[in-house]
């Protein structure tokens, strides 16, 4: 039993990873990023990439995956995205599908369309702890959340940038008048959440293994940032959790099929109920 | 330049601003009336150039005009291509009976997913016909009493009114008389107040509030509608592609329906069609271009280049990255789509040569505020 | 006799009181302006009678009716119009299209005759259309007609707002703000368009204004505003020597 509540939180914590990521971007620019399941699939491959291939070591490959990764998406920031500032954000919508379309051929294409594994000092590890078998993979994936959050935290609450970055997403002709450099905001939060992405796919690749549909992950976790509020951080979290424990609960007790629709259940309930889920705030146009 | 003279008022009620644009309509028409004598080996090809037209109808209605994105028209194709069976072949209905079953079916499941909608903004509503969209699939998986299950159901040829349909030629004929229908009852409602509260609704859901448009009743109205063309749509496909599987209405389709108006020129019915001739014949070409591809590269750069490329072309999994790359070179250099482009060459060449770069330049919104609706 | 009455109106924004307790009527055929500094509630009150926002205490009645719970498309149908201050015109379509919009609370057709577009839906177009011209005409909308709204200047879209509004063919006119962003002489064009509201076409209006020389040209009544409360109402030159106006408008 434990070791299935383990498994639903730490599946959660991927959730609520990548819907960190989605409420990161979306705090700041305003634009769903529907690629970030994508990115987090980018992040798996790059360090199987460095680690497979090039034979670097865990830690190391990490590092690197997690660095290649937030370049990148600071750089798809500057050359793609900052085009589409001010457009319907319907637009911005077609336009992260269509990126991670290209991600997924990218992937496809450089690394081949098959399932790979990557070694990671926690696979099929496991320790007996209170009379119960606890598989190393899930503890990772719990403790890296818990650590990532903290260190995020700390950063948007104690540093300038953090503060500098909520200005920007609020007006953003006006941040530019405060001397603030907006666009470098934008990329760095758009390195913030590739990175973040990255490091999901890295931890979540020991369970479900890496291969190019990884991505598709994301769209569950869309039902995870809406249950926690899109504008609020801790609530991705929170109801990434949640979405992990509710399908663990469906895949036990319901009939067989429910466990892979739970999420988007959830998610149509929350936005017929409640639409700004747990945490967040309804905006309205003042005319 | 050409002025057009207008003398009453039905000139601008009119379907087609003066008898010049008519005239060159009916030319098409006759056209594709004579298509099936000049290329008689592209006609399943053409046929679902007309299927997709009829999706993008769909789409182009409740996203272009009433501004209600969907991600999850796939699955409202996929109920009127299961229903239209069912009612067929199962429960034994006449051809035309079965259709409009299969229409008002899928019609209905447009008001049920357009109810939670009501409450709903922009991006939620997308996310949302997401979900629904998955959910229904996983429906599909399950029912196998109708559906047949992952085992999938073969589609026998259409039988309407005793006359047999099942040859390329009459079932050409068919989705062309179903696509001009669609276009000739979306066009009425365009130039009737239903069409125009869609679009108040579109660009300023608080005015077209205070103007005594209904939302609920128009949006309802709206997936309605919508999803009535896809069921039309879906129980045609269902007879091309002559065997239903649940996969195949995935998320993936409805995003090939979104690429479709977007690339073709949201808000406007010219953008349906040019949308779904791109969409239809792209894996034609692209098909085309791999094997023409590296033979070309040959010529020019050598046997060595000419490997390379060709190595690269035959890579599965290359399709979904060159329509990415189409959807978002489109979306930075031509919002607009093709029929905006096509606008632009003919105002071009109407207003030659004044014609200015900045013409179609629009003001962005930066302030959060004024995006809000 | 009385068009429109307010009974206690207020509304709290969370633990800001924008609206607290303002009651006033509105008599058929006149001209009533509400003024204040800003912040002082006077759109909120539109908002209100728009049914944008709900009200936390009080009631609104129109032509006896209790209209505060009513839905807010329901507004127009009663013959309650209005013009925003940040206008709110359909920014992708013709001067006319949006006119054309102005006149869905007349329209008489069904969704399955739109669908056909039959004879009696293209009457029932034409007609719209014959009394959409009428207010081109008088608004002198001519040249503008076709244009997209996106395209135009300011003041012109000002008045397709206004344009928009009366196709309802409305007994209450609610304008907010008429003037601002207007020159001199649109000023003065406006004024003329009050009046010839009011006595050619016998709306009632009730509007926003901040610019005392429209409000005393063409207002019958004026209540005045400040922090949600009502402080004066009367003349316009009643309100305008009234001390506690004064003292909200120039401090002390």
């Amino acid at each position: 039993m434990l070791q299935l509540v383990l498994n639903g939180l730490a599946v959660g914590c991927i959730y609520g990873l990548v819907a960190l990521g989605f409420v990161l971007i979306y705090k700041a620019t305003e634009l769903v990023n529907f690629a970030q399941g994508d990115l987090l699939m980018l992040g798996a491959f790059t360090c199987y990439m460095f680690v497979v291939w090039y034979g670097f070591g865990y830690w190391v490959a990490l590092a690197l995956a997690i660095a290649v990764v937030a370049l990148f998406g600071a750089a798809l920031d500057a050359v793609v995205l900052r085009r589409v500032i001010g457009q319907p954000q319907f637009a911005v919508v077609m336009l992260t599908i269509g990126l991670g379309a290209i991600f997924r051929s990218f992937a496809s294409i450089t690394w081949g369309s098959e399932i790979y594994t990557l070694p990671t000092p926690f696979s099929a590890r496991a320790t007996r702890l209170a009379g119960v078998t606890v598989s190393h993979e899930y503890v990772s994936i719990i403790v890296g959340t818990l650590v990532l959050c903290g260190v995020l935290y700390a950063f948007f609450t104690y540093s300038t940038v953090g503060v500098a970055m909520q200005a920007t997403s609020q007006n953003q002709l006006a941040a530019y008048c405060m001397g603030i450099p907006v666009k470098l905001m934008f990329s760095l939060i758009w390195a913030i959440s590739a990175g973040v992405a990255a490091i999901a796919g890295v931890l979540l690749a020991p369970v479900s293994l890496v291969d190019i549909n990884l991505g598709f992950i994301g769209l569950k976790a869309f039902a995870a940032a809406v249950l926690g509020g899109f504008g609020s951080i801790p609530g991705a979290l929170v109801g990434g959790v949640t979405i992990g424990l509710i399908e663990l609960f469906a895949g036990a007790y319901l009939p067989h099929g429910v466990k892979d629709v739970a999420a988007y259940v959830v998610l149509l309930l929350v936005l017929a109920v409640r639409p700004q889920g747990m945490f967040g705030t309804v905006g309205r146009k003042k005319v | 330049m050409r002025f057009v003279f207008k003398t009453s008022y039905l000139q601008d009620l009119g379907l087609f601003r003066d008898g010049i644009q008519r005239n060159w309509y009916v030319v098409l028409l006759i056209g594709l009336l004579i298509l099936p004598r000049l290329v008689p080996e592209y006609l399943v090809d053409v046929s679902l150039v007309f299927i997709y037209g009829l999706c993008g109808l769909s789409l182009m209605v409740l996203a272009g005009y009433t501004g209600l994105v969907s991600l999850g028209h796939a699955a409202f194709l996929g109920i009127g291509a299961y229903a239209h069976v069912y009612f067929t072949q199962d429960a034994g209905l006449p051809w035309m009976v079965a259709l409009i079953l299969a229409t008002i079916l899928t019609a209905g499941v447009g008001v049920l997913v357009g109810l939670p909608a009501l409450r709903m903004t922009g991006l939620y509503l997308t996310i949302a016909t997401l979900a629904f969209a998955v959910i229904i699939q996983e429906v599909f998986t399950r029912w196998d009493a109708v559906t047949g299950g992952l085992k999938g159901k073969a589609v026998n040829k259409p039988l309407i009114f005793g006359v047999s349909f099942a040859g390329d030629v009459p079932f050409y004929f068919l989705c062309l008389a179903f696509l001009v229908i669609g276009l000739w009852l979306t066009a009425n409602l365009l130039r009737a107040p239903t069409g125009r509260a869609w679009v108040a609704i579109r660009d300023s859901e608080i005015a077209a509030q205070s103007m005594g448009v209904s939302l609920p009743m128009y949006k309802t109205m709206a997936f309605a509608y919508s999803a009535a063309l896809m069921g039309a749509a879906g129980a045609l496909f269902a007879h091309k592609i002559g065997f239903l599987a649940p996969d195949i209405f995935s998320v993936l389709l409805s995003i090939q329906f979104l690429l479709m108006v977007v690339v073709g020129g949201l808000g406007s019915l010219h953008g349906a069609v040019f949308g779904a001739i791109f969409v239809a014949m792209l894996p034609v070409a692209i098909s085309q271009a791999r094997d023409a591809l590296p033979a070309l590269v040959g010529q020019i750069a050598g046997s060595t280049a000419s490997l390379l490329v060709d190595r690269f072309v035959k890579q599965p999994g290359l399709e979904p990255g060159i329509f990415g790359l189409i959807l978002v070179l489109f979306i930075l250099f031509e919002p607009l789509g093709i029929y905006g482009r096509w606008t632009k060459i003919k105002l071009y060449f109407s207003l030659f040569p004044l014609y200015k770069q900045a013409t179609f330049r629009r003001q962005k919104t930066y302030m959060r505020s004024e995006r809000l609706r | 006799m009385t068009l429109l009455a307010a009974e206690n109106l207020a509304i709290n924004f969370g633990g800001i009181r924008a609206v607290d307790g303002v009651s006033f009527a509105v008599e058929a055929g006149q001209v009533f302006t509400i003024i204040g500094p800003n912040g002082a509630g006077k759109t909120t009150i539109f908002n209100l009678m728009s049914r944008i926002y709900d009200p936390s205490q009080g009631r609104l009645l129109f032509e006896g009716e209790d209209i505060t719970g009513i839905a807010p498309h329901q507004i127009a149908r009663r013959g309650i119009a209005r013009t925003f201050q940040n206008i709110e015109l359909f920014e992708h379509a013709t001067v006319l299209h949006n006119l054309l919009l102005g006149r869905h609370v007349h329209r008489k057709s069904r969704f399955v005759e739109e669908l056909l577009f039959l004879p009696h839906v293209r009457a029932l177009e034409l007609a719209h259309r014959e009394a959409a011209e009428k207010v081109i005409d008088f608004l002198d909308l001519m040249p503008y007609r076709d244009s997209f709204v996106v395209n135009l200047p300011y003041g012109v879209r000002k008045v397709v707002e206004l344009g928009r509004a009366l196709c309802t063919e409305p007994k209450l006119l609610l304008l907010d703000e008429p003037s601002s962003g207007l020159s001199v002489e649109e000023t003065e064009g406006m004024a003329f368009w009050i009046e010839d509201i009011r006595t050619l076409l016998g709306i009632t209006v009730l509007m926003v204004e901040h610019d005392m020389s429209l409000v005393s040209a063409v207002s019958d009544r004026v209540l005045a505003l400040n922090y949600g409360r009502a402080i004066a109402l009367g003349t316009a030159r009643e309100v305008q020597d009234h001390p506690e106006v004064v003292k909200a408008y120039l401090g002390g």
